[in-house]
């Protein structure tokens, strides 16, 4: 099978923010960057069909940063090779997924994997506009997949349960978390990752579909809220406590 | 959550150690951490993580592929230990073990068929090792040793007794050092060999999480070709000198935990209306410990790139070893304050990791050793003859 995993370059989830001065991008000064979590959940499930069924299992990134980093990590957890277009600025959503359909458009490959979202800028809409420009059929939000020759079933998270749908190759998906358990790269694979292929493809140029005017900082209102010792009050409180403060 | 660097000892890093690193780092966060507190107390080793280790790489990382390792160089092997101690001073004596003590020597003195038996395997885990050159008796000063081994027709007889050897009981193979001819040698002892007994030490306060043991052999008969290629004490020396490299690593994971922990208590805690972080006397202790780990991160890449280089010597590494043990367990002991009553707990890493490094301080060489060996390198004058 072949295989492509679509990947992006994000802000570890745990590094504190702060916007640049230009008002309308993070300053990246001290910010570790990251594989995005959800792109492993997409990596694991590509490399498992490549194990259990052959082929080859590309990655591919498109960023106006130097992202070979992530690249060497999706190739030490099992990608054969990987493709890097280098955008000359912040690139849109729109930019990405025109770029990642122009240059696979010719390779025929018969899954496109995405993580459901990238956790920097949360757009959700790259999965879907590939495939809109691929002319290919795509799911979200899958958590469960399964591959036979070119039928595709896959299950996805909807408000309060799971749909099951079906589809056929080529075809893109969007990983959830819980579509598998994504593996540790090994020191032997991360070894072997330098020598396996990185092509840099030049950036297919088209105008951004979204201009960021601004980006600011959330800010942190304290909203009170007042409970008595009734039962359906503490149990309020333990909920709180739990889901929203998260701090039980 | 990002590890304190002042220095930005990340940039003397290559990518692949960067990117290995952050593995171990997540694998102990994922892995290690969340359960280790309990293994401490109930005094288990948590033996489900053994073979995860050895998917990672971790025990094969200086050695070459061909024998199941990765390749990979000093400062690489470092930054893994340093991780695992991070999680417990007891993840990291398992990997020293079965990677300096028992992959080294094989690997260094052993036959070819030697190193094909049991080098993957302890790559892999498949088999775990253990190092036996301590005795009851016998400490700080192994050339006393008074385990023996004896020529006979098919092989050599060992009589004698080990002790303090971390993974004994649970080992499939021993790497024994045993006098011939009265002379130190090294021989493998395959678990199962009659007249080789192994029973654990129970009652430690200090490595809970690890297992420690005897070795016992009472008219225990190897094969001839169990015999490693080297005499006299610079064989286990030089085994020794690799885990002790490494232990420099981990006492700077340890300090770390300790120090990590200790920053978020002290801008946390609030006393007299304010976050303890907020008083001179707190400021000066996680001073003093962003300064010694600083201090010992830098000691550490540049002893391994002079390891990378062939230029290291033991005495490069006993300075490492003693500096930074001793410094993380001066951290440990400030953590415990800082932390108040909270630092006996074991919600908190301090109490535990404060503990291990008393024994770390004087395994594997003890504190006053190192100060010795440098002695002797100042003045040329050995105080330990």
């Amino acid at each position: 099978m072949n295989l492509l995993v679509c990947v992006s370059r994000v802000p570890d989830t745990a590094t504190k923010i702060f916007v640049g001065p230009d008002g309308k991008t993070i300053d990246s000064k001290g910010v570790k960057y990251i594989l995005n979590p959800y792109d492993e959940f997409a990596l694991e499930e590509a490399i498992r069909l490549k194990e259990k069924n052959g082929g080859e299992v590309t990655a591919l990134t498109v960023s106006a940063d130097d992202a070979t980093d992530i690249l060497r990590n999706a190739l030490a957890m099992g990608a054969d090779s990987a493709i890097f277009i280098k955008a000359p600025a912040e690139p849109d959503s729109y930019q990405v997924a025109h770029n990642i359909a122009n240059s696979v458009k010719d390779k025929n490959f018969d899954l496109i994997f995405f993580g459901r979202q990238s956790v920097d800028f949360d757009s959700f809409q790259i999965p879907s506009m590939v495939a809109e420009l691929l002319n290919i059929p795509s799911v979200s939000v899958v958590s469960k997949l399964e591959v036979n020759g070119s039928k595709v079933i896959a299950e996805r998270d909807i408000e309060g349960g799971k749909e099951t749908v079906e589809l056929s190759t080529p075809c893109a998906i969007s990983a959830q978390k819980g579509l598998n358990e994504p593996r540790y790269p090994k020191l032997p694979d991360i070894m072997k990752a330098k020598k396996k292929p990185i092509e840099e493809v030049a950036f297919f140029q088209v105008d951004a579909a979204v201009e960021v005017i601004s980006i600011a900082l959330p800010v942190n209102k304290r909203v009170g809220k007042i409970l008595g010792d009734s039962d359906s009050d503490i149990n309020e409180i333990v909920r709180s406590l739990h889901e929203d403060a998260k701090v039980i | 959550m990002p590890m304190s660097d002042f220095f930005y000892t990340d940039d003397l890093l290559s990518d692949d150690e960067i990117m290995f690193r952050n593995i171990v780092r997540d694998f102990v966060d994922d892995e290690v951490i969340p359960i280790i507190e309990s293994h401490f107390q109930n005094a288990t080793y948590p033996s489900h993580l053994t073979k995860k280790l050895a998917n990672l790489g971790v025990f094969g990382i200086k050695f070459p592929e061909h024998y199941g390792g990765s390749g990979a160089g000093y400062v690489m092997y470092g930054l893994a230990m340093q991780e695992l101690e991070r999680g417990d001073s007891a993840i990291r004596s398992f990997a020293s073990v079965q990677s300096s003590l028992v992959m080294y020597p094989i690997w260094r003195y052993g036959s070819e068929s030697q190193k094909d038996k049991y080098l993957k395997k302890l790559a892999e885990a498949e088999f775990i090792g253990c190092f036996g050159l301590t005795e009851p008796d016998f400490g700080s000063n192994p050339a006393g040793m008074i385990t023996t081994a004896t020529k006979t027709s098919q092989g050599f007889l060992l009589n004698g007794a080990k002790m303090w050897i971390t993974n004994g009981t649970v080992a499939d193979v021993a790497v024994v050092w045993a006098k011939l001819d009265g002379e130190i040698h090294g021989f493998i002892v395959d678990k199962g060999t009659p007249g080789f007994t192994a029973p654990e030490m129970k009652g430690k306060h200090s490595l809970r999480a690890s297992v420690t043991s005897e070795l016992i052999f009472q008219d225990c008969e190897i094969p001839a070709e169990n015999i490693l290629n080297i005499s006299g004490l610079k064989g286990p020396l030089s085994c020794l000198t690799q885990a002790r490299y490494g232990i420099a690593w981990g006492a700077v994971g340890a300090a770390l935990a300790v120090y990590q922990s200790s920053v978020d208590y002290a801008k946390s805690r609030i006393q007299f209306d304010k976050p303890i972080g907020a008083f001179q006397l707190v400021q000066e202790k996680l001073v003093y410990m962003l300064t010694e780990i600083s201090k010992a991160q830098l000691v550490n890449i540049r002893l391994g790139r002079l390891m990378e280089e062939g230029k290291a010597t033991p005495q490069h590494v006993s300075f490492a070893k003693r500096n930074n043990v001793e410094m993380a367990l001066n951290c440990a002991r400030l953590a415990r304050e800082i932390h108040g009553a909270n630092g006996i707990l074991g919600e908190y890493p301090i109490m535990r990791h404060a503990a291990n490094l008393e024994s770390v301080k004087t395994y594997e060489g003890t504190h006053d050793i190192h100060t010795l060996i440098l002695g002797h390198y100042i003045t040329g004058l050995p105080a330990y003859q």
